[in-house]
């Protein structure tokens, strides 16, 4: 019920040596935007649909380790800005299940690829919220990770996907804002309270590092994207970005970056971290973090407890335009 | 912290703590489906509706707060009064269930509330005045978005005509609470503080009756009607529901978050 139709969807399969490739690449290289109905070759509409839909999961799996604490907020005031938050994030899954659709996929496919595992989402939705503090945790690094990822996706050679960016960006660095803010008062608090905001930077600092994926040597999907310009940095770039803007915010709060070999380069001006343990981000992203199998279930679990009523809103819409049309005929 | 009982509450203090425990109480109900609802686009407007209720209560907890002197704070009354000091009607505390009680029950609430808004933007109480004219217009939305739901669900499938019927019939007998009249509201009904609720009932009987006889269900047969709300006689999910809100403040008391 989601399905939009497009006219283009029966394109040839192989588009090597087609003249519209080329025109294509002149548009890309001329920084025009691709709209869903353009010519586009194969390869950049399915790594399109993929990351649109990637993304789109990550934002609506996101509700879930933030709506946790939803019920438990420790004042009205956080209650309400932390269900504003939660909101936020299932607009932006809604506008890019949207984008995607331009492509020719429909919203039903891509969440029973989310719900039967074949799809995936941000590893860092597979770790679990456990106390408040991760709450602004999460506002203040994965928000902010996402921010750099998504500035330069503004700039996207697609169209319908740099336009939602623009709108998503607004509220990620409101969400960014208001997570560091909520981490600066924990900061600022009594010594539990310090102490729950550390022992969160020390749960979150590394998955948030890994949000960027594999260095550069080892993306597999890089350099195509780049060309296409849907990516314009690349993983590493913008992960540094990331450590450069946050290592001071933490200093500035008092809080220690769980990193030992954590030093600042004179020469360079950059942050350099230690190891990065890749084998938890291949172990997470394929399914052994501590929340995936909960993430999914619960995705799953509103789905199906969910059929009835998108049903019934079906079946009624379906009466309705039969009614319509016999009162027309009559 | 220490919890928070109000022995004999002025009416007006009364008033305004039951309405706004209604919508405190109402709004975490309906929070409780963010991420899990049946699309993407009722995850939005049920938190929509969640955040428009816990923005009501909030005003009316700070005018409650202005009122009650002492320094107090709208987050005194939401996380330390016990069950027992909670005067939310039975309604909004029953349980999400399905979609359809989730719907039933906000129908049922927010067809009351509109028009008893739309009355207390005469309060001489200014702040309810203010209040009431901002709610009004929420609770119109509330009304379309249940009421275009409520006909969804009665007219669309068999089984969901059978789950919204269901969940009639379970939620029917906490209506009647929504029009009850006590010593603490008599007063204030007088003074002009507050509305009487006998006087939006035809309204939100019509209400009910047309969005009823849109789908050809009638109204559930109930030999009794529930109540106690008022007076902090609850139904046993208040507490779990007080378990979750209040657990931040309990666990780390006297904390500013
Ligand atoms: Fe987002
Ligand atoms: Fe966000």
């Amino acid at each position: 019920m989601y399905t939009q139709a497009l006219n283009n969807l029966d394109l040839p399969q192989n588009d090597e040596g087609d003249p519209r490739e080329a025109r294509f690449m002149a548009r890309i290289d001329a920084e025009e935007r691709i709209e869903p109905n353009d010519f586009m070759p194969e390869g950049y509409r399915k790594t399109l649909v993929r990351q649109i839909a990637q993304h789109a999961h990550s934002e609506i799996i996101g509700m879930l380790p933030e709506g946790n604490w939803i019920t438990r907020a420790p004042s009205l005031r956080r209650k309400a800005a932390l269900l504003a938050k939660v909101q936020d994030e299932g607009g932006h899954g809604l506008y890019l299940y949207c984008a995607a659709e331009t492509l020719g996929k429909s919203r039903e496919e891509m969440m029973d690829e989310l719900v039967d595992g074949r799809a995936k989402y941000s590893s860092i939705f597979n770790y679990p919220t456990l106390t408040w503090a991760d709450i602004g945790m999460i506002g203040w690094l994965v928000d902010g990770a996402a921010i750099m990822n998504q500035i330069p996706l503004c700039r996207c050679s697609f169209g319908p996907y740099a336009r939602a960016m623009i709108r998503i960006c607004k509220e990620e660095s409101f969400h960014q804002r208001q997570g560091y803010e909520q981490i600066m008062t924990l900061c600022a608090g009594t010594p539990e309270q310090k102490e729950l905001a550390q022992d969160s930077l020390n749960r979150w600092w590394w998955p948030s590092i890994m949000m960027f994926g594999p260095s550069d040597g080892d993306s597999v999907h890089s350099a195509k994207s780049m060309a296409w310009k849907i990516k314009r940095f690349t993983n590493d770039e913008l992960r540094q970005k990331f450590i450069d803007a946050t290592v001071p915010q933490a200093h500035r709060i008092g809080l220690e970056i769980p990193d030992p070999d954590l030093k600042f380069n004179e020469e360079t001006g950059h942050w350099e971290i230690g190891e990065i343990d890749w084998e938890e981000f291949k172990r997470v992203l394929a399914g052994g973090g501590p929340c995936n199998a909960d993430r999914v279930a619960a995705r799953k679990a509103a789905q199906e407890n969910g059929a009835w009523v998108r049903d019934a809103a079906l079946a009624y819409a379906q009466k309705r335009a039969a009614r319509e049309s016999e009162t027309l005929a009559a | 912290m220490t919890t928070l009982t109000l022995t004999a509450p002025s009416p007006h203090l009364a008033f305004l703590l039951r309405l706004a425990d209604d919508n405190l109480i109402l709004g975490h109900r309906l929070s409780e489906w963010t991420g899990h609802a049946p699309m993407l686009e009722e995850d939005i407007a049920l938190a929509n509706i969640a955040l428009d209720h816990i923005g009501a209560a909030r005003s009316l907890y700070d005018r409650a707060a202005e009122l009650h002197g002492e320094g107090l704070t709208e987050d005194d009354y939401a996380y330390r009064r016990d069950a027992r000091g909670y005067l939310n009607c039975l309604l909004v505390e029953r349980p999400n269930g399905d979609f359809a009680h989730t719907i039933v029950r906000q129908l049922l609430y927010s067809a009351f509330a509109l028009p008893y808004w739309a009355v207390l933007t005469a309060s001489t109480d200014a702040t309810i005045a203010a209040i009431a004219a901002k709610s009004e217009k929420e609770a119109r939305y509330h009304v379309r978005h249940s009421g275009d739901w409520f006909l969804r669900l009665g007219d669309g499938t068999d089984e969901s005509r059978t789950r919204t019927e269901a969940a009639l019939a379970a939620l029917w007998p906490y209506t009647g609470e929504l029009f009850e009249v006590d010593a603490t509201l008599e007063p204030l009904i007088a003074e002009g503080v507050a509305a009487d609720p006998r006087s939006v009932h035809a309204v939100w009987q019509q209400t009910i009756d047309q969005a009823l006889a849109a789908t050809g269900l009638t109204v559930p047969e109930v030999p009794f009607m529930q109540t106690g709300g008022r007076t902090g006689y609850h139904t046993e999910h208040l507490g779990f529901i007080l378990a979750d809100l209040q657990f931040m403040q309990r666990a780390y008391p006297g904390a500013t978050w």
